[in-house]
């Protein structure tokens, strides 16, 4: 498995620690899928009742590294502040950049996220940009100094899948060593599967197992997916084919 | 008393400093990141850092996320 900024993980599994129905089941639904990550975000705390602290103390029960975002950023400033805010609470130079450039579709803008990913990437933080699929785009990403990439695959909470195969295919072949996190919008373990027979290095979600009627055996069976798709890549799938081919010998079949 | 805008919402404070604010907000030893004026203020300057009417102070703390 390719590193992350030098950082090997555990499980190619990037879990989100939002919408779970408790903090317990989000901490089972951890456990249960073995995640490499846990993605946090910073929110508002005027006073010593607020509940950062403890969800502070149950992140640091996980015993993982943590990725802390820019969710909700739209602008390059917000964003950039939120990734010094992040490094001094998380005590980690690693930031989920997210500057959001449209507010019903969640769509990453472009322009502003290779800005603040050049300024971030020049102070020292390492990177993991929250991207559409853009080839150019990505381009763009690795000049202003990222090290990883991490396309989405549908709007953020829409558990769509990849929607766009081709052009996430197109980005694995032209950038073979660039780590690549398939980041937003899957629903079902088959997609995580899908992205990893497609050579991507690792998979962030986040509702696809908050949301589900069982989070704890989603997180399993998400981790059982991603597992499975990397081993399909490694054992390097069949070309498919129109025409169909016989499986059984056809030499030897009794003339009746 | 000052009154200034901690969190998006109007307060009146006898902090003259923002890690004196911190400190009357029962935060003093909470793991936390603070911003004033939409600039970030690393804890290291919050001692230095003089409060002034009309303010826009933020304090941020780790919570869930995606």
């Amino acid at each position: 498995m390719k590193t992350f900024y030098n950082t090997p993980l555990a499980s190619p599994l990037m879990l989100g620690t939002s919408l779970y129905p408790s903090p317990k089941i989000m901490a089972d639904a951890f456990k249960a899928s073995g995640a490499g990550v846990a993605t946090v975000s910073l929110r508002r705390e005027s006073g010593a009742n607020g509940a950062g602290q403890a969800f502070w103390e149950l992140i640091r029960g996980l015993n993982i590294p943590v990725l802390p975002n820019t969710a909700g950023c739209h602008s390059v400033k917000e964003a950039v502040t939120t990734a010094h805010m992040a490094r001094e609470v998380f005590e980690t130079g690693w930031i989920k950049l997210e500057v959001i450039g449209h507010a019903d579709t969640l769509q990453p803008d472009p322009f502003g996220l290779v800005d603040a990913a050049r300024i971030l990437s020049e102070e020292g933080f390492n990177v993991f940009p929250y991207m559409t699929e853009d080839l150019v785009l990505a381009e763009r990403l690795l000049h202003a100094g990222c090290e990883v990439l991490m396309p989405w695959g549908a709007p953020i909470g829409t558990g769509l899948g990849l929607l766009n195969p081709y052009a996430l295919r197109s980005l694995r072949a032209h950038f073979p060593d660039v780590p690549m996190v398939i980041d937003a919008g899957l629903g079902l373990p088959s997609h995580a599967a899908q992205a990893m027979e497609m050579g991507f290095d690792a998979i962030l979600l986040n509702t696809a197992v908050a949301r589900a009627g069982d989070p704890v055996a989603m997180a399993r069976a998400f981790s059982k997916a991603i597992d499975a798709g990397a081993l399909a890549r490694a054992a390097d799938p069949m070309p498919p084919r129109d025409m169909a081919a016989p499986s059984t010998p056809v030499i030897g079949k009794a003339f009746l | 008393m000052l009154s200034v805008f901690l969190n998006g919402e109007p307060v009146k404070t006898a902090a003259q400093t923002l890690d004196a604010l911190l400190i009357e907000r029962g935060l003093a030893d909470a793991r936390c990141a603070t911003a004033v004026n939409e600039s970030f203020v690393p804890a290291s300057q919050r001692a230095k850092t003089h409060l002034n009417a009309g303010d826009r102070i933020e304090i941020v703390a780790p919570r869930q996320g995606g």
